[in-house]
């Protein structure tokens, strides 16, 4: 079995457009929620979302893949961009070893209502050829294994929300299975449409908020649902010895996968939170560490059932430890990224081990009995990390859990 | 403007380039048009000339699409 090491990372978030921007806001604490841009809201009774801000593909992407390729797919090739160019693997890496599993919970759904559209007023004659290779989940990864001439393993998982976490541990466990040197890693969505956010919110799973400091609440008592969010993120991970041997620089180590189902609902986590806990558990299978050193980078959507969930299923992962965990939740400031959120979340963790600072979990006013754990409420925390954890929970009842270390 | 400059222009406009790059004996994989691109622009043609058009692969170059155009446009 081969260790594994991150050596890239890049980002495009609502708070953010690089891994460092995107950094210095969690530590801030800065909120990237406000009134919806990307269509008219009057008449929706959901107005808020955590878009991505000034980000015009011309300017970072070559014209014609700009032209060619959904926001979606924009994000993702920014972010690999960015980790590719951070991990120094240029020149360094057999094109045969270098893979991509870089997955979206849903993929381009703006330009399948445009098309639709087209096809409505059209006839379907009047619908793009590029609507097809724009609009599937997996051409962020297709794209970008273009990109960087990746022909190694090449796959896009749908887990939903817990796509970027899967494409990540599903990618640590090709490398430490031999099947790849380095891969790009993580997910993209961009699902703020119309249809969307009444699909979303008639299934009951978004916050009605107007205002946008009292819209993501994660553990709060007043929260109502999430907020949607917008993005990628993308990392590069490495097989520890490649990395070594090159002088690469390690980000931090990746030590741990869970990966369960609760087999229970479509949409509703089962309240007994056991198959959160063995992801977990899986997770931390053979890092154990004292849990006062134990950063959780919690799903912490700020749905009145996963939140409550989510701490019984870490009570049930650590027991009486648990009171001791740092545990924080991002989506606080970024809303729910959904397919790229695990990928945010995983940068947030890895910051946790390798620079000592815990993300915030911002507008945390009211304490509820049923989450009664550390939640880092509002102002970030320095504190020396040896173990960072973070779980995603998917639709369809998907749990993953990821652990990272720093380099010893 | 005849036939030629009109669709010069759309192509232009389609893969942002200078109009003036665009001459009948340019290939479209020069400018780097594949299959899916030469299906949009024949679409904007259709909507310009009110025609339509069956794509083919014998669409090699700029002036084939004008062969066709002319076609069905006398």
């Amino acid at each position: 079995m081969k260790r594994v090491a991150v050596t890239g990372m890049g980002a495009i978030t609502p708070i953010g457009n690089t891994v460092n921007e995107y950094k210095q806001a969690l530590v801030e604490g800065k909120c990237g929620i406000d009134t919806i841009t990307a269509f008219d809201v009057s008449g929706s009774k959901y107005t808020l979302a955590a878009e991505v801000k000034d980000f015009d593909p011309v300017q970072r992407l070559d014209k014609q893949v700009a032209r060619r390729t959904d926001r979606f797919v924009q994000f993702a090739l920014c972010a690999a961009q960015e980790a590719w160019e951070q991990s120094g693997l240029e020149g360094n890496i057999d094109p045969e070893q270098l893979g991509v599993y870089v997955g979206s919970g849903i993929g381009g759904f703006n330009t399948f209502c445009n098309e639709y559209e087209a096809m409505l007023s059209g006839g379907p004659r009047k619908v793009s050829p590029l609507f097809i290779p724009k609009m599937i989940s997996n051409i962020a990864a297709g794209n970008i294994a273009i990109r960087f001439g990746a022909k190694g393993p090449n796959m896009s998982h749908a887990t939903a929300c817990a796509t970027s976490s899967t494409s990540i541990g599903e990618a640590y466990r090709a490398i430490k299975h031999g099947y790849a040197q380095a891969m790009f890693c993580g997910g993209s969505e961009a699902a703020i449409t119309p249809l969307a956010v009444a699909g979303f919110g008639n299934c009951m799973a978004l916050s009605p908020a107007s205002d946008k400091n009292a819209a993501s609440l994660p553990f709060d008592k007043r929260r109502g649902g999430f907020i949607m969010g917008e993005g990628a993120a993308v990392l590069i991970l490495e097989e520890y010895e490649h990395a070594v041997a090159r002088g690469a620089n390690i980000l931090a180590e990746i030590v741990g996968y869970g990966s369960t189902c609760d087999a229970h609902h479509v949409t509703a986590p089962d309240p007994e939170g056991t198959q959160v806990a063995r992801a977990i558990k899986q997770a931390l299978d053979g890092n154990e560490t004292d849990a006062s050193k134990i950063y959780i980078n919690a799903h912490g959507t700020g749905t009145p059932l996963n939140d409550k969930t989510e701490t019984a299923a870490i009570k049930l992962a650590f027991g009486d430890d648990a009171k001791k965990l740092h545990i924080s939740s991002t989506k606080s400031m970024t809303g729910h990224l959904l397919g790229a959120a695990g990928a945010a979340e995983a940068i947030a963790a890895i910051m946790a081990v390798s620079e000592g600072v815990i993300a915030p979990t911002i507008n945390l006013l009211e304490p509820d009995e049923e989450c009664d754990l550390d939640y880092t409420p509002n102002k970030a925390l320095h504190t020396d990390i040896e173990l960072a954890l973070s779980t995603s929970l998917g639709f369809g009842g998907h749990n993953a859990c990821l652990a990272f270390c720093a380099v010893k | 403007m005849t036939i030629f400059e009109k669709l010069a222009e759309i192509i232009a406009e389609k893969v942002d380039c200078d109009v003036s790059e665009i001459k009948p004996e340019t290939k479209f994989d020069s400018l780097g048009i594949d299959s899916l691109d030469i299906t949009e622009i024949v679409m904007s043609v259709e909507d310009e000339f009110g025609i339509e058009i069956e794509v083919s692969s014998d669409l090699v170059c700029v002036s084939d699409l004008v062969n066709k155009i002319e076609e069905l446009t006398n």
